[in-house]
């Protein structure tokens, strides 16, 4: 068992930060990844240890947006926590430092940690004319990459630039975007795609690694499957909705107002592989999701979806199909009888009546002419 | 049809007419036809939109009550009235009264159609029409519902119909080997026939036992599968006597000859009448739902107008000088069809109560495709009896001269 005492003391030395609300954190991480009960003492005990990993977070051809989502998470100080938790060696964004002297550090700790730090690219690496469109420091963002992979305990590709080329690939691609999988052909990447990408998913991966010394298990795709083996429409509060037929059919129309289904508008939750809607964003409640705010997903996390369809195209459904026919979104319950209607009743009723007693009334006089001739 | 031992006397007075049914031929085209056809004319013009727009452009069903008058009329109704096949291969081969078999061809040729129309009118209200033959197929069968009962026996007995009316045809056509050897088979075909629509007939009033409380409790009883196979072996009967008189009217055709066994068949209304009536108002009895009959409103109405209707032709044929009289006949045979008709509706959409604020009442346009659907019945039956060796041959007026 973990020592409690222990945890107070190095949760309040190092993070400034009381023990319950660190306990808490490593428990919702234990939860996204869903791990077995037990996992969240392992996990703190892991963020606890001296040795802290080394960290080389590169950048390339990106926006940041990554690293921006990752500093707005908000499990209890989450960006003083992930400083603190790991050692972080080389980050642009982050550093004070600049230039040769930022270089020197990033091969310092390389050489320091060889085989051991973790290595995590933001952005797409560009290839065409051997990678010219992006250098850092002299050299190329492929040459970066190979050389920083070379000495890695572990690829993450954050972000969809990174996992396959996300924005900056998008047709006709002019510097050949591609993402880092394709470049370290045979090293495994776990990819983090997403644009951004959920914070959780890169911290519970790098928890992950930190606390078993091994990545999560990934789909074929390089994606943890705790966050992406499911599609976003499987999870989609507004799933009812398609189900019933009930669509927005434009933006601010009944329909949109009332929070129905986006499929109309193009969402591409149906063929798109992300946990957005069970983990949502920014921590500030339900709702904080893209379809959660009314606008169609866009299949960001998603090679040849997003970036590539247009937004409003409709997606191809994968393993969900609509009915064939839609109820109608208001229920009639039916009219009494129209006037016109009771006419048609009263008048084929009047004339079936009428015509059978008529029929008998004539029977019954021949029958009584028969009987009568008979007699006489 | 087939090669029955009928006894000798019924034989013997067989043959002093023209022996066998023969076709009585005569124009087509007839004031009365015209008026068919044009109402056929307005049929098809609503199923169109049917089938282009879908039930909610024509009908007025809805979630609340999924069963319109396509359903209550021409399927529950209409193969009610298509007993007729189905009372007289009751009577004259399982019971082994051969003398009705004159009476038979002409039942079974407005069965053939009856159930016919009632299986085309099933797919007309499916709303997804072209999923019909999963009915015919196993893979989809479900047996534990009745509905599944009711669909697959129907279209079995539509097919078992037109095999067990294939040797008119055959005789028209003039295949002697081929409806010889039919002949041969033809007793397993009327087993079938009388099977079927015991299941079925029987299973129409299974299908509202399983709405429960949703039908009131003046119709909602255990016994609702032995009250409809009852009234509908009765419609059966009652059909006969109604055809064999319109069509002596409507043909000038002297109907001497039919006339003792119609008799018989109004004693057979009778009895089953009885029957009915007993176990009717004795399950209302035992239940103690009996009161409701005076204090439901329009339901109460609805019921005591249908037991006036059954009652009537039992007070009517108990008479024996009554049952000797074609106009009695008829006046008995059509209060029973109209009570018979009655039951059927009340119980499907008077008594059905799906909760508050649903409605139903057919739209016209729903009705046109009903009544079109009757007037293709009747049509059909016209042009058959006139092409085709139907009606028994003995008294038609051009065989006398």
């Amino acid at each position: 068992m973990y020592d409690d005492t222990e945890i107070s003391r190095e949760i309040a030395n190092r993070f400034n930060l009381d023990r319950r609300d660190f306990l808490k954190f490593c428990a919702a991480m234990a939860a996204t990844m869903g791990l077995p009960k037990g996992a969240d003492a392992q996990i703190a005990q892991a963020m606890t240890a001296k040795e802290r990993p080394s960290v080389i977070w590169l950048h390339f051809q990106e926006c940041t947006g990554c690293t921006e989502s990752m500093l707005r998470a908000e499990h209890p100080t989450i960006e003083k926590l992930i400083l603190e938790i790991i050692s972080l060696d080389y980050h642009e964004t982050l550093f004070a430092a600049a230039g040769h002297q930022v270089e020197a550090a990033r091969e310092a700790a390389m050489k320091k940690n060889w085989g051991k730090y973790v290595l995590v690219i933001e952005g797409a690496i560009p290839v065409k004319d051997n990678g010219i469109y992006c250098k850092v420091g002299g050299k190329t963002a492929l040459q970066l990459t190979k050389e920083c992979a070379e000495g890695a305990a572990a690829v993450i590709a954050i972000g969809s630039c990174a996992s396959w080329g996300g924005m900056p690939s998008t047709p006709p691609n002019p510097t050949g975007s591609t993402g880092v999988p394709e470049i370290l052909v045979g090293k495994p990447v776990v990819t983090i795609p997403g644009c951004p990408p959920n914070p959780y998913n890169f911290l519970s991966t790098v928890v992950h690694f930190l606390t078993f010394g091994a990545l999560p298990a990934v789909d074929d795709k390089g994606r943890p499957k705790f966050a992406y083996s499911r599609l976003i429409h499987e999870n989609c509060e507004r799933r009812a909705h398609f189900d019933a037929g009930r669509f927005a059919l434009e933006f601010g129309d009944e329909g949109h107002r009332k929070g129905y289904c986006l499929y109309k508008l193009g969402c591409k939750g149906p063929e798109t592989y992300a946990n957005c809607p069970a983990i949502l964003f920014n921590d500030v409640g339900s709702g904080s999701w893209p379809v959660g705010t009314g606008h169609p997903c866009i299949g960001c996390t998603e090679k040849g979806i997003g970036f590539a369809k247009p937004i409003h195209a409709l997606a191809e459904l994968q393993n969900q199909r609509p009915p064939v026919g839609y109820p109608r979104v208001v229920e009639e319950q039916g009219a009494g009888a129209s006037i016109g209607a009771i006419a048609t009743v009263a008048a084929v009723g009047g004339l079936a009546i009428g015509a059978g007693a008529k029929l008998v009334g004539n029977l019954g006089k021949s029958e009584d002419g028969q009987d009568s001739g008979k007699q006489g | 049809m087939v090669n029955h031992p009928i006894p000798s006397q019924v034989a013997n007075r067989l043959k002093k007419g023209k022996a066998g049914p023969a076709a009585i031929g005569g124009a087509l085209v007839t004031p009365f036809t015209i008026v068919l056809a044009v109402l056929i004319g307005i049929a098809l013009f609503f199923l169109a939109q049917r089938f282009i727009y879908g039930l909610g452009a024509v009908t007025n069903i809805n979630n609340g009550y999924p069963w319109g008058i396509w359903v209550v009329w021409d399927v529950v109704i209409a193969t009610g009235f298509a007993c007729g096949g189905y009372a007289m291969a009751l009577v004259c081969y399982v019971m082994n009264r051969g003398e009705y078999h004159p009476l038979v061809r002409p039942a079974l040729t407005a069965s053939l159609f009856g159930y016919s129309l009632g299986g085309l009118s099933v797919l007309i209200d499916l709303g997804r029409y072209w999923n019909f033959w999963h009915i015919l197929w196993p893979g989809y069968a479900q047996p534990g519902s009745v509905m599944f009962e009711v669909a697959a026996c129907i279209s079995l007995y539509i097919i078992v119909l037109w095999i067990e009316f294939s040797p008119a045809f055959l005789e028209h056509f003039g295949f002697k080997n081929l409806k010889a050897k039919l002949n041969k088979a033809m007793f397993f075909f009327i087993g079938l026939g009388v099977l079927l629509p015991t299941m079925h007939q029987s299973s129409l009033g299974s299908l509202l036992v399983v709405f429960g409380a949703q039908i009131h409790p003046l119709w909602q009883t255990p016994l609702l599968p032995l009250l409809f196979l009852l009234t509908a072996v009765c419609m059966g009967f009652a059909i006969v006597i109604v055809e064999a008189t319109w069509a002596s009217v409507g043909f000038r055709r002297d109907i001497a000859g039919e006339l003792p066994m119609l008799s018989k068949i109004g004693k057979i209304i009778m009895g089953i009448l009885v029957a009915y009536l007993v176990i009717r108002l004795g399950d209302l009895a035992v239940r103690g739902a009996i009161f409701k009959a005076f204090t439901s409103g329009a339901k109460s109405v609805m019921f005591l107008i249908e037991m006036a209707a059954f009652a009537y032709p039992v007070f009517v044929l108990s008479s024996p000088a009554n049952r000797k009289r074609l106009s009695k006949l008829l006046a008995a045979a059509m209060s029973m069809l109209t009570g018979a008709v009655l039951y059927r509706i009340d119980a499907f959409l008077v008594a059905y109560d799906t909760g508050p604020g649903w409605h139903y009442f057919p739209s016209v346009p729903e009705m046109m495709v009903t009544i079109g659907v009757i007037a293709i019945e009747v049509l059909a039956y016209i042009i058959f009896v006139r092409k085709f060796p139907i009606l028994p041959g003995h008294s038609t007026p051009a065989a006398a001269e």
